[in-house]
């Protein structure tokens, strides 16, 4: 159990995806100008980044490694992640209308988010177990969450502030994020 | 025709650099430019899926269904990222190790996706291979650049070779991911300020 913990709190603040290892940054400078879409996004990754975490394992398990196709992973995670999230898109829209108008923008842009992907790999290349793949995609996944909502928050306030132009936009927010991700470094002591 | 082609080449370079302009693809680009003999690994195997997926969408590119377009093009340059993963594995196999993760991740690079969607199916061939070597060199140069920033004052060496001599005390904050972050806000920030003359 005090594993399974530890491989929580590792995930999430000791090697946060965004800021630790260096995933998932498109959507994180793209889509954190405002909190409501950086919340949508998070919780859009957060359902993906689950599924697909699971789905490559079982992928990978069952079918790659029996046949000795391992190099085949890179191709057919892609597409697991490109029909998942084409399917996630379309039962959403007919079952949980609610739930795709607040998702639905963001799907589309989630198979090329390397943090869904980058998961994945992660997964097989630490040989998690199915339950600890399928922690570990979680917690990678709310860590992601977390950094993107926190930096959308600073992002709001800088949107207030004089920047000097030839920094403004994505310059100063990238000088943020590093500040943020220095903030995340201080948890290295912890586990 | 040749005038266009040689620009299709050139804007890659300077006006359309992808990693500070586009800011595309901007994880292997945080990630790898530890050391320049990274950043220059990763630049050429890029450039070389990029280069290839290019000239094959655009050879592709009236036989592609228009509404799976995009599942296409993710199956040639995910074929094409397999290509350079066993061919890295062949040859530069301690290139392979440190690259690691990131070498898969380039499927998701979203500057090969972007180039495919925005060039290379609206362009024949020829200017699809300029694009994409122009594009290629100028995410390579970018990675350089910013890698020998962060090696040579993360680590005082140059390429695996100690510039500053023994006594140089390493600036460790470069070569950790939060230096990363400060390095290329910084040096977007010089280029705002050169693009304005």
């Amino acid at each position: 159990m005090s594993d399974y913990i530890l491989l929580i709190v590792s995930c999430i603040f000791v090697n946060n995806i965004l800021l630790m290892q260096y995933l998932g940054n498109c959507p994180f400078l793209g889509v954190s100008k405002k909190m409501e879409t950086a919340t949508g996004m998070a919780m859009a990754v957060i359902f993906v980044t689950v599924m697909a975490g699971s789905m490559t394992w079982i992928v990978d398990a069952f079918l790659l490694k029996p046949f000795g196709l391992e190099y085949l992973r890179t191709l057919s995670f892609i597409l697991v992640i490109a029909s998942l999230v084409q399917f996630v898109e379309m039962f959403l829209r007919k079952s949980i209308p609610t739930l795709y108008a607040g998702l639905g923008i963001f799907l589309p842009l989630i198979t090329t988010n390397c943090a869904v992907m980058g998961v994945c790999l992660i997964n097989i290349m630490e040989e998690y177990s199915f339950v600890q793949a399928l922690i570990a995609s979680f917690a990678y996944a709310v860590g992601f969450g977390l950094a993107l909502i926190l930096f959308a928050g600073v992002r709001e306030r800088i949107f207030l502030a004089r920047v000097p132009k030839p920094l403004q936009d994505t310059s100063i927010g990238l000088v943020t994020a590093g500040l943020l991700s220095l903030a995340f470094y201080a948890f290295k002591g912890m586990v | 025709m040749a005038k266009t082609t040689v620009q299709e080449f050139t804007k890659g370079l300077w006006a359309e650099v992808p990693p500070f302009r586009l800011v595309l693809g901007l994880c292997p680009t945080l990630a790898v430019t530890k050391s320049v003999e990274n950043g220059i690994g990763m630049g050429v195997a890029t450039t070389f899926v990029l280069i290839c997926s290019n000239m094959l969408i655009s050879m592709l590119r009236n036989s592609i269904p228009k509404r799976v377009r995009i599942a296409c093009f993710i199956v040639v340059i995910a074929t094409f990222v397999t290509v350079v993963e066993l061919l890295m594995q062949a040859y530069t196999y301690p290139l392979f190790l440190k690259l690691g993760i990131f070498i898969p991740l380039i499927v998701v690079n979203c500057i090969v996706l972007g180039r495919a969607e925005a060039f290379a199916a609206k362009n024949g061939v020829v200017a699809s291979f300029a694009d994409g070597l122009g594009m290629g060199l100028g995410f390579t140069l970018s990675l350089t650049a910013l890698a020998i920033v962060r090696e040579v004052l993360g680590n005082g060496t140059f390429y695996n070779i100690p510039v500053f001599g023994p006594s140089f005390k390493p600036f460790a904050f470069m070569v950790q991911a939060p230096g990363a972050f400060v390095c290329l806000g910084l040096m977007l920030c010089i280029m705002n300020v050169l693009g304005k003359k």
